[in-house]
This record gives C-alpha cells, structure tokens and sequence, in this order.
C-alpha cells in the first residue's frame, strides 16, 4: 500500500515536470510531446538512416544522420575544400577542370542516389554542378568525388541529375537556353528567339563501373528546363521535364515568363530515343568538354576534354519527345512510385495538376494532340489529366511519396506541407514549416520502394528558429515523423549552405560497404613512398621532389636543405599507416596553398614556391598520438646560386653540418 | 587427475574470458577486472605463460630450428614498409625497441598476437601496456594478415642470427 503511494507521487512529481513543456506556445505547438524520445540516439548508438544533402551554394554535399540530423560529412565536389586539400593538391586539382579551366566553386542542386530495378542500392550518389553545367559522381565506398563530367550545349545545369530505375541514365537539361556550342554565339540577345536552343542530355552510368559517358542530347526550342523525373515500373523507358519560359522571353522573365495560362512537361521516350541513336539518326557536334576521374589506386585525378556529342533533333525522329501542358510556371514533376502518376507543380498555380501515364499513351496513340510547340506535339491536357487536387496551398514546389499511396507536397508561399492521397486527390493532412519550405524528402522517396517513416523539409527561410549568428544565418531543415495519419514535427536542424534536394537511405545499404584503409600494398600512385627506404629528396631542373612517409609521429625525412630560390618543391606525402581513422595531415609555413589530409595508405601532394631563403617549419596538422605535437621538421631555403646540396634525413643525432651559403 | 581439472578449470575460465571480451560491452576496464578472478585461480605457471603469450588467436606456433629463408625474405618486405618507420634492426630504440634480441625476449605468440591484435593488446596485455608507457605512441595496427605475421616473426629470427 505505502508503495503504491509512492509511486502515485513519483507519477505525479514526473508529470508536474513535464506538463510545462507541453504547453502550447507560439511556434512550438506543432512540435509533438514524444519529439524527444523519437529523434533522440544515444552515444554510440547508430542512426537509422544516412540523409545526402545537397549545399546549394557550397557546391557541397553533405552526410546527416536521420532522425538525429547529426553531421556527419562534407564531401567536396564542385567547390575548393582547404580542410581536405581537394582543388589544392596536385592529385586532386584535375577534378575541377572544365573547357574554361579550373573552376574552384560551382552550385550543387540536386541529388540521386544510384538504383537497381527502382530501389536505391547505395552504390554512387549523383549531384549536379547548376553554374558551370556538371555532373559528379560520389563512390560511396569512400564517400569521395570519383568522377565529374561536364555538360556541353548546356548553362545552368538545373534538371539534373535525376536517375533512371537501373541507373541506366543520369539527365541534364539546360535551365537557360542557349546558342549552341558550335554555332556562330556572339548574337544579339534579343534575337533569343531565332538563336537560342535547349537541350536535354541523357548521361550513360556504366553498370559496373558507374562511370559517365554523354550518350546523347535532344535539341529542343529555347525554353528553360527546370526539373525533372525518370518514369519507373510501367512507365520506364521515358523522362519528364518540367519547363518554363515558354514565352521565351530574355528579359525580365518574372513577368515576361509568367504570361501564358500553361507551360509545359516535356515527356521524352528515351528507349525511342536510343534506337533512333542506333539507327544514325543523331548528328555529331564539335564541342569541347572536361570529363575527370579519380582513380582510386593512383589517389590522382585525371582530367581529358572531349571534343564530339551526338544531337538528336525531333524533327527526324518523330514520336521521341511530346509536350504536356502544366499550369502556371511548373517546377517540380515528381513520378508516383507505381510509375503511373507524374505530379507537376506550378510555382503560380491554385491546384495540383496529376498526369496519368496510361492516359498519356492513349492520347499519344489516338494521336489527341492540341497542336504543336515549335514543331513539336502537344499533348490535350483534358485528355492526360488524372486530376488536380484543389486548394491545396499557394505556391507548390515539389512532390514525395509514401509506400502507402500518399504523397507531400511542399508549399513555399503558404510555408506548409499538404499530404494528399494520389488516387482520390483527397487533401488529408497539412503542417506549418518554418519557413518557407523548398525541396522535400521521404527516405527512398523518388524510388519504387520508399522507405517512409520520416519526412524532412528544407527551408529556405530561417528567420529566428535559432541563436542569431548576425546577418547570415544557417539554412534550416526540419524532420516530420510521417508514421501516422498525421505528420508530426520532431526536430529542427541547420545545414551546410543552401540545400536543395536531398535523399536519405537506410544505414545498412551502405555502412557495410564503407571503406576504411587504403591497402599500401595497392598504392599506384607514382610518387607514393613506400617503406622508408625510399624516403629522398630529388631535384629535376628547378623541380625539388621530397618523397616523405609519415607514420604516429614523425616525418620521414624531417630535415631537408638544398632547396634554393626559384625552385617548386613538391612534397609527396604517404601516409604508411594501416588503421582506420588515423589520418595525418601536412602544412609548411608560408604555402600560398592549403594543407594535406592524407588517409592511411594514401599518397597526397602538396606544391610549394617558397618566396625568400630561411628556413621553414612544416608539421602534422591532424591530432595523431600522444606525440602529435612533435610531428614536424624543417626544410632549409637558400639564395638562387647557392651551393648547399641536397641533403635529408630523420633521426640523424649528429649531421655533418652542411656547407654555409656562398655569397 | 590434478593436471586434468586445472586444464578443465582453466579452459572454461578463459572461455569466459573470450565470451565477455567478444560482447564487447567493457571495454578497457571490465575485460581487465575479468581477467582477474582468472588469474587467482590458475596457478602460477600457466598465468606466466598465458602472459607470455599475450591477447590473440595465436595461442601455439612450432617455430622449427633452422630459418626458412623465403618467409624471411616475405618478413623483410614486410617490415620495409609497415614496420621500419619505429622499429630499428639493432638495439636502438626509435619511436618502438630496436629489434635486435626480441626473439629471445618474446615468445612467437606474443609477438604475432601484438602484430595482429594491437588494440586489444595495448588494451589488456600487461606486457604491451608496459611497453606502451615509455615509448608513448601506441603501437599502429598495420593491418598484418596472420601470414604476414608469422613472416615478419621469421625475418626478427633471421635478424638475431637464425640459420
């Protein structure tokens, strides 16, 4: 009985502490009491799911942990990243290349994950580079840039890089139409109409390799292509592009490309597309673009520039590309999971157009076009429409989906998300976001099989959901428990950069495939120093090649003197150990460069033109062991006629003392 | 008959020891308070030569008399590029000994155990922990297969003199 009493206390004690915090209160009244419990993962613990987000303006990816929306990666693609040495190194520099040189920045939008038979397999993750147009590919055994091709006939890569169901494509589609590459492109610009072109190409992903090859591109009219999806299951074999712009206005496109009722989905059978190819259809351009490769046992990029694409142009391939008319300035067009459904989202529109793919092969067969756009047909909308959901909020962006035939779409004017029912068109469930939601994402969202559960928004409005930080604030994403009937928000957490689209997979997929070591045994790379016996200094003409190991914690060698004014020294920097996470790092004082992070069995190399005789201290920059802090050494510059040979050790207690400088 | 029961006894206990070192659940500090009740009740012999054998799989390896001169060679490749950074062929100690006399220091068991099973060596094994406070930086796992460490034991022999 006493006990009974006391824990009748304890009960209310706990509940007296919790009720506060329950209380309703401004903005936080949409958050759920279980919040906590939910997205809470305890020390050591793993999180269910890995969630790559794209940087927007970082030209970034990053890695969270889903639900704890921990960080647990940047990985650099298109942009310079110090920290790591990528764009800085000698064997990483050739990633940035393109046909206008070395590009140090680019604006990652979008994000896919590679897929066998319409489920992610957490083999590659693509993202495209929106400015300079590219594509690049991440290994997800390393969680590394493997691969960057750049996109000819193409600026502002946006509709890119959304993925077929075998990965056999990654697209790209020109945001700003353009004079093609090998025409004549000094124009006028107002002579848009006659001059300009899109285009939309079609990136073969080798099967085995996930190498990238530009299997073709289909000449279109000068409207801008903005987003895109593969057609899955029954409607494999096509892609849907959304466009606006049909006005193919070139200036002030705010209003100037907001005049008309309906823009277009561009639907394109690419299967029709690749017998046409095979049958000669598709003209040869002369064209220059990069397309680079890390190669994995050399831990060096190479860089080559292509000089020829093959141009598919409708006008000799009938029956290869339709327009379906899409109210408003369409942006997202998001395919259902049954490949049935193709939801389009117009940034101006008061309703959400669903497209039906079985009513868009009847009308395509029965010939049911509302004639044509620039020579090419134009579906009846009437006769493709599966429906349009009404009032669902103001201003639609972008649709995922469930595995329960419900679907999310974000609203950027109304700042909420709508969930709906695909089939009925039935509005279920809306939720406030904060603020001003943009890309949405469903763990396996985009794909056959989504995996559910949770829903996260990225918000392009940030406001006061965090400590002020100034002016500029962090992008700020939100996580939904969308396991019920209702969507439930749990947690609020800040981004790297300005993230647009994102995908998140289950942690198993991938976590038993990471890598951990580069085997040394496997080391290519030309320069690698294998075994301290093969520790030197060189010199070729005013080259100084230092082939250094490093190993818990010194530098072999860690005293070097000869270098004279007006030589390049580069440092070759292989890290001999074998254990995971035991990365060392390499810095010298001066460098008009960045650092080395050089992974155990990798090889890295660092340029140096040191700018006055001395001598210069260079030092791990990476925490290693107990002695990390004498992880260091010198290297001595002398006057450009100096005498002082080239000499190197470590260890060396008492050196000859080398020769003073000749003056 | 009395030999028989320690075997036994000693048998389960260091099956406990394996079972609670493979749930992984103490870390540094419980699997060293298990290996404690162990070592009361083993005599005094076996505790010295399960010391001597260290922490590992390798619990028995017949090195015979004369040196088999390909796995040394193996052994040499080896030690040149994961080993040689530390480890001096004399008797000077660099950042690890100098390996000049180890085979006569160290038992085989306790030398492959190291190679192969460094964490858990430097976690538990008294002798390894010894080592560990004067040289400081502990000893890398350099990812050596079983092989690779019995090749590397051979080139220690061929260095202190085997034939």
């Amino acid at each position: 009985m006493k006990h009974a009493f006391s824990k009748l206390l304890l009960a209310i004690i706990i509940i007296s502490f919790l009720a506060p915090a329950c209380k309703p209160k401004g903005v936080e009244s949409a958050v759920s009491g279980d919040a906590a419990q939910k997205t809470y993962v305890a020390p050591g613990k793993y999180d269910e799911f890995y969630d790559f987000v794209s940087g927007g303006f970082s030209g970034q990816m990053s890695v969270y942990g889903i639900p704890s929306g921990r960080l647990f990666r940047v990985i650099p693609v298109f942009s310079v990243d110090p920290e790591k040495g990528y764009g800085y190194s000698e064997e990483t520099k050739a990633m940035l290349n393109t046909s206008h040189g070395f590009v140090p920045w680019d604006d990652l939008h979008h994000i896919a994950l590679s897929e066998t038979d319409g489920v992610q397999d957490g083999r590659w993750v693509f993202g495209n580079g929106n400015n300079t147009p590219r594509i690049a590919r991440v290994d997800l055994k390393t969680f590394r840039t493997a691969e960057i091709i750049e996109i000819p006939n193409s600026a502002g890569n946006h509709s890119s890089p959304f993925i077929t169901e075998n990965s056999e494509y990654v697209v790209a589609g020109t945001r700003f139409s353009i004079p093609m590459d090998n025409s004549n492109d000094d124009v006028p610009i107002n002579t848009y109409k006659q001059n300009f072109r899109g285009t939309v190409s079609f990136i073969a992903v080798d099967k085995n390799t996930g190498g990238m090859k530009i299997n073709f591109q289909i000449l279109l009219p000068g409207v801008n292509f903005d987003l895109a999806r593969a057609g899955k299951g029954k409607s494999h074999g096509w892609m849907f592009f959304s466009c606006y712009n049909s006005e193919r206005a070139n200036t002030l496109l705010e209003v100037n490309a907001s005049q008309k009722d309906k823009d277009f989905i561009l639907c394109v059978n690419w299967k029709k597309a690749e017998e046409y190819l095979a049958a000669g259809k598709g003209q040869k351009q002369s064209v220059k673009y990069a397309h680079n490769l890390y190669d994995e046992k050399k831990h060096m990029a190479s860089s080559t520039i292509e000089n020829e694409v093959t141009v598919l142009d409708p006008k000799d391939c009938p029956d290869m590309v339709y327009f379906m008319p899409c109210p408003k300035s369409p942006h997202g067009c998001d395919t259902d999971p049954t490949g049935e459904y193709i939801v389009g989202s117009g940034k101006l529109a008061a309703v959400i157009p669903v497209f039906s793919f079985t009513k868009i092969q009847q009308a395509i067969a029965s010939k049911n076009f509302d004639g044509d756009y620039e020579g090419i047909p134009v579906l009846k909308y009437d006769a493709v429409l599966h429906g349009e959901v009404q009032k669902p909020g103001l201003g639609p962006l972008h649709t995922e989906f469930d595995a329960n035939g419900n679907a999310y779409t974000s609203f950027f004017v109304s700042s909420e998300v709508v969930k709906w029912n695909i089939k009925d068109l039935k509005v279920l469930d809306r939720v406030p976001t904060y603020y001003s939601v943009g890309h949405l994402s469903v763990p396996g969202g985009p794909t056959k099989k989504p995996w559910g559960k949770y829903l996260i928004a990225y918000n392009k409005i940030t406001k006061d959901r965090y400590l002020p930080t100034g002016p500029e604030l962090a992008q700020s994403a939100q996580l939904y428990d969308i396991s019920g009937d209702k969507m439930k928000l749990i947690l609020d957490f800040p981004t790297i950069g300005e993230p647009h689209y994102a995908e998140a997979i289950p942690a198993d997929l991938i976590m038993k495939n990471s890598q951990k070591i580069y085997k040394i045994e496997e080391n290519a790379n030309p320069y690698a120093t294998i075994g301290d016996k093969n520790a030197r200094v060189e010199r070729k003409g005013n080259e100084v090649h230092v082939y250094m190991t490093a190993i818990r914690s010194h530098f072999t060698p860690d005293n070097i003197e000869g270098v004279k004014m007006g030589d390049v020294v580069y440092f070759h920097v292989t890290n001999l150990e074998q254990d995971w996470d035991v990365p060392h790092g390499f810095a010298v004082k001066g460098a008009n460069n960045a650092e080395l992070l050089i992974m155990p069995g990798e090889t890295q190399t660092l340029s140096w033109k040191p700018e006055k005789p001395g001598v210069y201290p260079m030092y791990c920059t990476d925490f290693c062991s107990a002695l990390h802090q004498e992880m260091q050494g010198y290297i001595r510059v002398s006057a450009a006629g100096s005498n002082v040979p080239i000499t190197f050790s470590t260890g060396k207690t008492n050196p000859e003392p080398a020769p003073a400088p000749s003056k | 008959m009395k030999l028989k029961q320690i075997t036994i006894l000693t048998l389960l206990l260091s099956g406990t020891i394996i079972t609670l070192i493979a749930c992984g659940s103490g870390g540094e500090k419980k699997t060293t308070e298990t290996t404690q009740p162990a070592a009361t009740t083993t005599d005094n012999a076996q505790k010295e030569k399960d010391n001597k054998r260290g922490i590992g799989k390798f619990t028995k390896v017949d090195i015979p008399a004369t040196l088999d001169k390909a796995m040394a060679d193996a052994g040499n490749k080896i030690y040149d590029t994961k080993c040689m950074s530390c480890h001096r062929l004399t008797d000077e100690k660099l950042v690890g000994p100098g390996w000049k006399g180890v085979t006569s220091r160290r038992t085989p068991e306790w030398i492959m155990n190291f190679a192969t099973n460094t964490d858990e060596m430097l976690a538990n094994d008294p002798q390894a922990q010894a080592l560990l406070e004067t040289c400081l930086v502990r000893m890398p796992n350099q990812s050596l297969t079983d092989d690779d460490a019995r090749h590397v034991y051979e080139f220690m022999r061929k260095n202190d003199g085997v034939k």
